[in-house]
C-alpha cells in the first residue's frame, strides 16, 4: 500500500513537471516575445528589459529560473496588464471553487440519488424516465446547455437574473455544469447497484429479515458506491475545463473566464499560468481519488 | 453386410452383439429425406454476422443507424442541391443583396422578391434563413456538420492506428519494452488533456501558419490541424491501454503457443493471430471515440480556436449564433440541435455495438 502511494506521488510529481516544461517551452516557441508591442521599443531599451526578466538567457537556465520562482510562489505578471497572476488567479479561483463545488455536490447527491432509484425500479417507468434524461445529458456539450438556459431561462423567462458580482445567482450555471457528471454518476450508480443487489450478501440479509430500507441503504448502497469515487477525479477535470465555457457564457468572473479572455486576449503568461495552475488541481484530483479507491475497498490491485 | 453372421463363440464380458436377431432391413441406409429430419442444426453463423443480428434487434441502435445515414445522405446531397455556397453572401444578379442579412426561414430579402417578380424565375428559399452576413444558414450547417463529423472520425481513426501500433507492440513483447511503454502511457494519462490541448492549439495556430502556406494543408486552417495534432499526441493513451491489456491475454493460448512453435514470425502472429481477437473491442472503441472527438471539437470551436472562418463547424456556428442569441435563438438552437443529435446517435450506436459483440465490456 504504502509502495503504491509513494509510486502515485512520484507519477503525480512527473507529470506536473512535464506540463511545467511543456507549458514553458509551449510558451517560448510563440513567436514574438512579452516586449513586441504595436510602439517600436528602441534596442536599448528591449535589451535592458531583456536582462531585467533573465529573457538573454539560454532557455534551460531560464526554465530552471522559472520553476524556481514558482517554488517561491511567483507566478510572473500578466502581459496585458502587468498584474500579479498569482493575485489574480487566486481571487478568481474562489469563484470558480465554490461553482464548481456545489456542482460537483449536486451532481453527486442527485445522481446517486437517481442512480439507486433507476437500479431499484429496473425496467419499469422511473428507470425508463431517468435512463432516457441521463442519455439525452450525456449527448449535450455544457456549452450547448449553459447558452440555452441562459436563453431559456435568462432572457426569455426572465425567472433568473442575469449574473452580476454583487447578485450572484448559482442556479443555472450549476445545472449547466452538473448535468453531464450528473448523467454519468447515474449511469454508474445504476450498474454497480444492480450488481450488488444480486449478491450473496444481499440475499442473506434479507433471508434473515433484515428490513428493506436497510438492505438497501447498509448493505447494497455502501459497495455500490465504491465505483462513483473513481469518477470523482475525472468529474473535477470536467468540472474545471467545463467552468471556462459556463463562466464565459453566464459572464461569472471565475478563473475559467480569466483563462478563455487570456486566450482570446493572447495573454501568454497568464494563459500558461493558469493552465499549470489547473493542471496541478486535475493531477492531485486524480490521486488523491485514487488512493481514496484503494483505501475504501483493499481488495483492488492495479496491476 | 452381415458377414459377421459366423461368429457364435460369445465371451462373457464382450460386447458382441448377436446380429441373428436383426432383418437385414433394419440395416437399411437412411434416405436423404429421414438424415435431413435427423438435422437440428442452426444455420452456422459467423462471429461478424452473429454480432449483427443481435444487433438489429437493438431498436436504439437501429434508429440510430437510420438517423446518421440520413445526417450522411444529408451532407452529401444537400450541396449538389442547394445552389449557394458557405462563404457566398447573397447576391442577386450580380449586385451584393445587402437586404438579405438576419432573414427568418423561408423568408425572401427585398432584391430577392423584386427579382422573381420580374423574371418570374423562383429562387432556391433560404431553408433557415440568413446569417448576419447575408450567408444562407441552411448550407452553412451542412458544411458544420460535415467539418465536425470528418473531424471526429479522422481523429478516431488517428487514435487507433496509433494506439493499436503502441498497444501491441507493448503488450506482444512484454518485459522492460513494456514497463518502459506503460510508464509513458501513465504520464501522458494523468495530463490534463483538455488544457493541453487549448495550450497547444494556441500555440501551433501561431507556429505552424508560415509552414502550410500555399500546400492543401492551408485549406484546412491551422486551427483544424493543431485540433488533428493533439488528438494525435494525447489521446490514443486509453486505446494503447485497452489492447495492450486484451493482447495479454490473449497471447497466453495455445494457439500463439503453436504458432510460435513452427517458427511463425512475430509480426504475423501479431497480424493473424492476436489482432483479430481483439477486433470486437477495437471496433467498439473507436465507435465510442467519435462522438467524444466531436464533443471536444466542439468545445475548441467555441473558445474560438476551431476551424477557421470562413470554414465553420457546428461548434463554432453556435458560438457566432451567440452575439444575437436574443433576436435570432434559431441560428443558436440549429447547430446545437445538431451537435446533440449525433452524438446522441454514435452514443447509442457504440452503445448497441458494445452489447451486439461484446457482452464483456459491460
Amino acid at each position: 500500500m504504502a509502495k503504491y502511494i509513494v509510486k502515485r506521488i512520484v507519477l503525480a510529481i512527473v507529470s506536473i513537471l512535464i506540463v511545467s516544461a511543456i507549458t514553458f517551452f509551449v510558451m517560448n516557441a510563440i513567436p514574438g516575445g512579452p516586449f513586441n508591442k504595436e510602439k517600436a521599443t528602441s534596442a536599448a531599451a528591449q535589451k535592458a528589459l531583456e536582462e531585467r526578466y533573465n529573457l538573454d538567457k539560454p532557455l534551460g537556465e531560464q526554465y530552471i529560473l522559472y520553476m524556481k520562482n514558482l517554488m517561491h510562489g511567483d507566478w510572473g505578471v500578466s502581459l496585458r496588464n502587468g498584474r500579479d497572476i498569482w493575485n489574480e488567479m487566486t481571487m478568481r479561483f474562489k469563484v470558480s471553487a465554490k461553482l464548481g463545488g456545489m456542482a460537483a455536490g449536486v451532481a453527486i447527491v442527485v445522481g446517486v440519488v437517481l442512480g439507486s432509484i433507476a437500479a431499484l425500479t429496473r425496467n419499469k417507468l422511473p428507470d425508463r424516465l431517468i435512463i432516457f434524461f441521463t442519455t439525452l445529458g450525456t449527448a449535450m456539450p455544457s456549452f450547448v446547455l449553459a447558452t440555452l438556459l441562459l436563453l431559456i431561462f435568462c432572457l426569455k423567462l426572465r425567472m433568473f437574473p442575469v449574473w452580476s458580482s454583487s447578485n450572484p445567482n448559482y442556479v443555472l450555471p450549476i445545472i449547466a455544469l452538473s448535468v453531464y457528471p450528473m448523467a454519468y454518476i447515474t449511469r454508474l450508480t445504476k450498474t454497480s447497484m444492480l450488481d450488488a443487489l444480486g449478491q450473496d450478501y444481499v440475499r442473506t440479509a434479507k433471508a434473515k429479515g433484515v428490513p428493506g430500507w436497510k438492505v438497501i441503504f447498509k448493505h447494497a448502497l455502501r459497495n455500490a458506491l465504491v465505483p462513483v469515487v473513481t469518477y470523482v477525479g475525472p468529474m473535477v477535470a470536467y468540472i474545471l475545463t467545463g467552468s471556462m465555457v459556463v463562466e464565459n457564457i453566464f459572464t461569472i468572473g471565475g478563473l475559467g473566464s480569466t483563462f478563455v479572455t487570456s486566450i482570446t486576449d493572447r495573454d501568454y503568461t497568464l494563459i500558461m499560468a493558469v493552465t499549470l495552475f489547473l493542471s496541478i488541481l486535475m493531477v492531485i484530483a486524480n490521486l488523491l481519488t485514487d488512493i481514496a479507491y484503494k483505501l475504501i475497498d483493499p481488495r483492488i490491485t492495479f496491476e | 453386410m452381415l458377414e459377421n453372421q459366423g461368429l457364435k463363440k460369445r465371451q462373457f464380458f464382450s460386447a458382441q452383439v448377436d446380429l441373428s436377431k436383426f432383418k437385414e432391413k433394419d440395416f437399411e441406409q437412411a434416405t436423404e429425406d429421414e438424415k435431413k429430419q435427423q438435422d437440428v442444426m442452426g444455420e452456422s453463423t459467423t462471429f461478424f454476422k452473429d454480432g449483427m443480428r443481435r444487433l438489429r434487434r437493438n431498436p436504439l441502435a437501429m434508429g440510430s443507424i437510420v438517423v446518421l445515414v440520413l445526417i450522411i445522405a444529408l451532407i452529401i446531397f444537400a450541396p449538389m442541391v442547394v445552389p449557394y455556397k458557405y462563404s457566398q453572401i447573397i447576391s442577386v444578379n450580380g449586385i451584393r443583396d445587402k437586404s438579405a442579412a438576419n432573414l427568418a426561414p423561408f423568408e425572401y430579402s427585398k432584391l430577392e422578391t423584386q427579382y422573381m417578380e420580374e423574371t418570374g424565375e423562383k429562387l432556391f428559399p433560404h431553408i433557415f434563413g440568413t446569417d448576419s452576413l447575408s450567408r444562407d444558414y441552411f448550407i452553412r450547417v451542412i458544411y458544420g456538420t460535415r467539418v465536425s463529423l470528418s473531424v471526429g472520425i479522422v481523429a478516431s481513426i488517428m487514435v487507433l492506428i496509433i494506439g493499436l501500433l503502441y498497444g501491441s507492440i507493448s503488450g506482444y513483447f512484454g518485459g522492460t519494452i513494456d514497463l518502459v511503454m506503460m510508464r509513458i502511457v501513465d504520464i501522458i494519462y494523468s495530463l490534463p488533456d483538455m488544457l493541453i490541448i487549448i495550450l497547444l492549439s494556441v500555440v501551433l495556430n501561431e507556429t505552424i501558419k508560415p509552414l502550410i502556406e500555399g500546400t492543401v494543408l492551408q485549406s484546412l486552417g491551422t486551427n483544424m490541424i493543431s485540433i488533428f495534432i493533439v488528438f494525435g499526441l494525447l489521446y490514443w493513451v486509453s486505446m494503447a491501454r485497452l489492447i495492450r491489456g486484451q493482447i495479454l491475454t490473449i497471447k497466453n493460448n495455445e494457439y500463439v503457443l503453436a504458432a510460435r512453435c513452427i517458427g511463425t514470425k512475430n509480426g504475423r502472429i501479431l497480424r493473424r493471430h492476436i489482432l483479430p481477437n481483439c477486433l470486437s473491442v477495437i471496433i467498439i472503441t473507436t465507435a465510442l471515440q467519435v462522438p467524444s472527438a466531436i464533443f471536444t471539437e466542439s468545445y475548441l470551436s467555441f473558445l474560438g480556436l476551431g476551424v477557421s472562418a470562413p470554414l465553420t463547424s457546428l461548434g463554432s456556428l453556435a458560438n457566432d449564433a451567440r452575439a444575437g442569441m436574443q433576436s435570432y435563438p434559431l441560428r443558436l438552437v440549429i447547430p446545437a440541435v445538431a451537435i446533440c443529435l449525433i452524438v446522441l446517435a454514435l452514443n447509442l450506436l457504440g452503445d448497441g455495438l458494445r452489447d451486439a459483440f461484446d457482452s464483456k465490456l459491460k
